[in-house]
């Protein structure tokens, strides 16, 4: 089976985010894989284990983000691919990113993408059904269990909390939700292999795009922080007083009762 | 300009959810005095579509299907490809819900047009419509528009406001002729685990526990203090973790980011991914014996206290409150 998965570098969920200009400093700050994405990449693994075949991690961005693509190979993935976009003169949309993954489909032969159904960091999910479109396949997003027969696959979905059990069709677009499974930690061994493992590099010619071919639909016209959260009021006293107190707070000046 | 904009309503399990007013809403400010459409599919949709009328829309658009009862992918995609055909609108709204995150990128892609996701405000500055999202799950925000294709947004439940209904008003329904063939994907069961029967997404109040609420038993007051409010339950990732309560509840930066008008956080010391979750919500209540914790911190009440003492007294003291009103 050839299973690929469309893999997202983003900042450390613990990481305090600070704007400068309406640009988000990224001026010593922890980066990781999305951890939707690496639900991706474990399921990728064990469906390679149990059906033969390769996984391979494909990201898109600059050379800072091979970090990523190797901690992928170190948890047993087989080949990385970068697709370089750090000579764009424009900022990406989803839409661009979908437009270069496409180009990068287009010769190749899969039965499965996985991704994440949503990066931590920009949180639009939009890429893997964009991508899913643009290739004429199948999609199944927010997957919670996946198991292949043949030409399809049996899928739990997650559907705001209810869980959905489908039968889909390959090739299919899949996107990870949390409790698709617990992913590993990449072991000593793995990170010595992962060194040796092949890790592509690609751009824009390689993938006979222009850069006005992948211009982005949307612009940002600015990025800021939440106005600081005045200190809030504790209710002091016992059990009874507390609960008098709130209700009436809750009532009369927060009016939400 | 003056623009024709489309309002994709939601029917999840023959009712129509709230949002699809909100989608009228951005819709409205998007038109700019031009003309705005609903667009409802499944099975008798009749009475929703006087409502989506009587709640903003000019005419709205109805495609009956068996197939479109409950979402799919490509019956869906179809479906709307179809009336976007026909229509040719300059704006596009669909909530951003279950069925929405899956289905607007899709469209986005046909359309070769841009989209911006996860919308909670929309404004028009000058001839160009701002769309304020939020990113790093709520701790960021930004702003956006479409700069080429469809003026184009999902918005999140609960944030933008939805037009004041107006019973006088009138308008056609016409029925769309959508035809659903070679569906790659079919449902085969769906579990319902969201018992309450609120949406967490969209409830108005939600009652969350955490590691303080000890047992899966220990949700019960929670529960009954949810069910006074008419609200919904959810929970930290450290309560899922230690099995007190299904993944499904789970809010923060993993699990659902909601921004209910009341957030009650009951034992939860608020880690900076839970806080991420659910900082913006309008109102919020923190109930923690750890006075140092930091839900504290964005929190606009705080009860330095035992749950199990002050929530049920909480409980029967709105109890109280609502039957007086």
């Amino acid at each position: 089976m050839n299973i690929y998965v469309v893999m997202k570098r983003t900042f450390d969920t613990e990481e305090k985010i600070e704007i400068n200009n309406g640009v988000i400093d990224e001026e010593g700050a922890e980066f990781i894989i999305n951890p939707y994405d690496e639900y991706a990449i474990e399921e990728a693994i064990v469906l390679r284990d149990e059906h033969g075949g390769e996984v391979t991690v494909v990201t898109v961005g600059d050379e800072e983000a091979e970090k990523e693509l190797r901690t992928a190979l170190a948890m047993g993935a087989d080949q990385g691919v970068l697709i370089d976009v750090e000579d764009l003169d424009e900022e990406p949309d989803h839409f661009t990113i979908a437009e270069l993954l496409a180009a990068y489909f287009k010769d190749k032969e899969y039965d499965l993408i996985l991704g994440g159904n949503v990066a931590v960091d920009d949180g639009a999910g939009q890429v893997a059904p964009r991508l899913a479109e643009k290739l004429g396949i199948n999609q199944v997003t927010t997957i919670t269990d996946i198991k292949i027969n043949g030409t399809s696959a049996t899928i739990e979905r997650d559907d705001e909390g209810d869980v959905e059990t489908v039968e889909a069709q390959l090739p299919l677009v899949a996107t990870a939700q949390q409790g698709l499974n617990e992913p590993r930690y990449p072991s000593l061994p793995g990170i010595m292999k992962a060194k040796k493992k092949p890790l592509e590099t690609i751009d824009l010619d390689d993938l006979d795009l222009d850069e006005e071919d992948v211009a982005a639909k949307t612009r940002t016209v600015d990025r800021y922080l939440p106005p600081e959260k005045e200190a809030g009021r504790m209710i002091e006293g016992g059990p009874e007083t507390q609960v008098d107190e709130l209700v009436g707070l809750l009532k009369n000046e927060a009016k939400v009762l | 300009m003056a623009k024709k904009v489309l309002a994709l309503g939601e029917v999840k399990d023959g009712e129509l959810r709230n949002v699809s007013f909100e989608a009228i809403g951005a819709a409205q400010t998007i038109a700019d005095g031009g003309e705005v459409v609903g667009v409802l599919f499944g099975e008798n949709l009749q009475a929703h579509a006087e409502a989506m009328i009587q709640n903003g829309a000019d005419r709205v658009l109805i495609g009956e299907s068996s197939e479109l009862n409950v979402y799919v992918t490509d019956a869906y995609t179809q479906a709307l490809s179809k009336v976007l055909d026909e229509e040719s609108p300059e704006g596009l709204v669909i909530p951003h819900t279950s069925a929405g995150k899956d289905l607007a990128p899709r469209i986005a892609e046909k359309l070769n047009s841009g989209l911006v996701s996860d919308v909670v405000g929309v404004e028009q500055a000058g001839d160009e419509i701002i769309f304020t999202r939020p990113i790093y799950s709520g701790k960021a925000f930004e702003q956006k528009s479409v700069t080429e294709g469809t003026v184009f947004a999902t918005i999140r439940p609960n944030n933008v406001a939805a037009p004041a209904k107006d019973e006088s008003r009138s308008g056609d329904i016409t029925a769309v002729d959508v035809s659903i063939s070679d569906l790659r994907t079919t449902i085969k069961d769906v579990v319902k685990k969201s018992t309450g029967g609120v949406d967490l997404s969209e409830a108005k109040v939600i009652v969350a526990g955490g590691r303080g609420v000890k047992s899966a038993e220990g949700f019960k007051p929670l529960e009954e203090l949810a069910d006074v409010l008419g609200g919904a339950v959810g929970a930290s990732r450290g309560a899922c973790d230690a099995e007190y309560c299904d993944y499904s509840l789970q809010i923060g930066q993993t699990g659902k980011v909601v921004t209910p008008d009341l957030y009650i956080a009951a034992g939860i010391s608020g880690a900076i991914q839970h806080l991420a979750g659910m900082s913006n919500s309008k109102v919020i209540v923190a109930i923690n014996k750890d006075p140092e914790a930091p839900i504290f911190e964005v929190a606009d009440y705080g009860i330095v206290g035992d749950l199990f003492d002050v929530i049920p007294l909480l409980t029967e003291e709105l109890k109280k409150v609502k039957t007086e009103a």
